[in-house]
């Protein structure tokens, strides 16, 4: 029958299914065990009268046995459930492991505060959001890589970026920051000031011999530049002809193209159709 | 139109294949230098004759044979025009709302994560960093929605290699995921410019569609409107075959000189200020960051799925 000594004695010096041996120290899988030690004190099986802790979906359940079922295996374990509450839990293995040995009371203590603490952990841990882990095909990084890199070269970069650039320009985006062509615009603001100075002499004598052909609204300001076109046309022919063509065809920064640029001198005067073309 | 494999693929006796192969392989040459032969003919009797040479064969690329879909953006949409007036961004580009960017990162940043941060808070002036201490990224969405920021960027890495990218628009949403590779840090960009404090310009490239446009919005909208042209900064969001680009230039314009000069008299020019990355968009989420959330786009994972389909 049940003999304790001769049970922990095949299993101290023969073989135990759920023993395993480590190099410092020896565990038990068992999983009555209390301490998860393979001793005397802790087997589960060489001890006729023992007492364990498990957890069985998040509830906690005193496990006991005594020699008087032992001839009953399927009956071998009496099954007690523990209270929700940690201290009523310990009040309860007080309760019924009265009079049973002091270690098994003590270890039986022990597990019930580390279960309850693990129970606590899990359940923090599932309200606590966590990173979601996302696998990563090689293959298709692969693919997208190659994909990437061919999006790139049709993408052609500098030039798209550059040719926005150059459309913002055009379209006045800048306002006067920039004034193109350079040497245009400040040929137009030297002969502004000019004009400004010699305005009034030239204006009424030029008024009826050129200005008819261009029935513009901005008299005055086409006076201007006829006056300068007139003066300067042996120093700087070419610039002049276009400035004065310019004016003629009308206000480019608003044509369709946006080939006009606004200038410093427009901004100036505003009544000025003084707009480049480049 | 089937390849000469694909029509003689089906012949199983192996000399009759490689015979009728040959043949047609034969044939197929003499075609075109036909073909080549009649097209220089008559490109060289245009010229003589003075007149414009024939037309070149077009290329065919993704580009030109892209399969639209009936959610692509014709210019003069005014059911379009009107959904933009009432979306998320709509009070941002109405210059009703100044951006505010909140930026952080993933549990455990590395050191080339802050790299990465100190080179993106010169490409946004208006964005603060924050440290992301053990937060989920609800409660950061919901602090910064308090705050008054507009956006929350959640930067993503893998061993040491930033891989990911939440944008979240508040304090409504949505939320984009991106997926952020060939990341090139200013530092490894040759002859790289610096950064001033200028807000940059902004370039939306290629967002043609109605969730390109979405997502176009939701990426300007982390700029501020009020640039500053004096700084010269262009900051470039470039969409090609649901590639997102990102570069970071210093631009200058040039007037051209000799021939050059006839054809486009200004020249824009451009040194890199970095950092460079690529975006690809995973999903797109209606609502501030939420895994149940209500999923307006996501990538298809279909075998279906042709080459030719784009989303953005």
């Amino acid at each position: 029958m049940q003999n304790d000594a001769i049970i922990w004695q095949v299993i101290n010096h023969h073989h135990c299914t759920f023993k395993v041996k480590t190099r410092t120290q020896n565990f038990c899988r068992n999983e009555y065990n209390v301490t998860g030690l393979c001793n005397r004190s802790s087997c589960p099986l060489a001890n006729s009268r023992y007492a364990t802790i498990k957890e069985e979906g998040g509830r906690l359940y005193l496990y006991m046995k005594t020699i008087e079922r032992a001839h009953m295996p399927s009956k071998l374990w009496q099954k007690i459930r523990l209270k929700r509450s940690y201290v009523q839990a310990l009040e309860q293995i007080d309760e019924h492991l009265a009079y049973w040995p002091k270690f098994l009371v003590h270890k039986n203590k022990q597990r019930l505060t580390k279960i309850t603490q693990y129970l606590i952990r899990m359940r923090k841990l599932t309200v606590r959001p966590r990173p979601a882990l996302v696998t990563v095909p090689a293959r298709t990084e692969k693919r997208e890589a190659r994909r990437e890199a061919k999006a790139e070269t049709a993408a052609q970069l500098e030039r798209a970026i550059e040719a926005e650039l150059l459309k913002r320009l055009q379209t006045g985006t800048y306002g006067d920051i920039y004034n193109f062509p350079t040497k245009q615009y400040e040929a137009v603001l030297d002969k502004a000031e000019e004009a400004e100075a010699e305005a009034e002499e030239f204006v009424e004598a030029e008024d009826g011999e050129e200005e008819d052909e261009q029935a513009d609204e901005e008299e005055e300001e086409e006076i201007e530049y006829v006056d300068d076109a007139d003066v300067d046309l042996d120093e700087d022919e070419d610039m002049e002809d276009m400035d004065f063509e310019d004016r003629r065809d009308g206000d480019l920064a608003s044509d369709s193209e946006g080939r006009g640029v606004v200038t410093r001198a427009q901004a100036l005067d505003p009544g000025a159709k003084a707009t480049l073309a480049w | 139109m089937a390849t000469i494999g694909q029509l003689t693929s089906h012949i199983a006796n192996k000399q009759v294949r490689n015979e009728k192969y040959a043949q047609l392989k034969h044939k197929q040459k003499k075609d075109q230098k036909k073909e080549r032969i009649k097209r220089q003919r008559e490109a060289a009797a245009a010229e003589s004759q003075g007149l414009a040479p024939p037309p070149r064969k077009v290329q065919k690329t993704l580009e030109n044979t892209r399969a639209w879909d009936e959610t692509r953006i014709q210019p003069d949409d005014a059911e379009n025009a009107a959904d933009i007036a009432e979306d998320e961004f709509a009070s941002y580009f109405n210059r009703q709302e100044t951006p505010k960017v909140l930026l952080t990162t993933c549990y455990k940043p590395s050191k080339l994560m802050f790299e990465l941060l100190a080179e993106l808070l010169d490409v946004l002036p208006v964005a603060y960093y924050y440290k992301r201490q053990g937060y989920s990224v609800k409660k950061v969405a919901e602090y910064a929605s308090n705050r008054g920021f507009t956006n929350l960027i959640v930067l993503n890495e893998n061993r040491k290699e930033v891989n990911g990218l939440l944008l979240v628009h508040l304090p409504h949403g949505p939320t984009a995921q991106f997926r952020l590779s060939n990341l090139k840090l200013a530092r490894d960009i040759k002859g790289h410019a610096r950064a001033t404090h200028h807000k940059p310009e902004v370039i939306m490239n290629n967002f043609d569609t109605v969730i390109g446009q979405r997502v176009g919005r939701l990426l300007a909208s982390l700029f501020s409107q009020d640039s500053a042209f004096k700084g010269r900064q262009v900051a470039t969001f470039h969409n090609q075959r649901d590639f997102i680009f990102f570069r970071h230039h210093r631009y200058l314009f040039e007037e051209k000189k000799g021939k050059l000069a006839a054809k486009e008299p200004v020249g824009a020019r451009l040194q890199e200020i970095g950092p460079r990355f690529t975006l690809r968009l995973r999903s797109l989420q209606a609502g501030v960051f939420d895994k149940a959330g209500e999923v307006e786009w996501k990538k298809k994972a279909s075998l279906k799925a042709t080459r030719r389909e784009f989303a953005l």
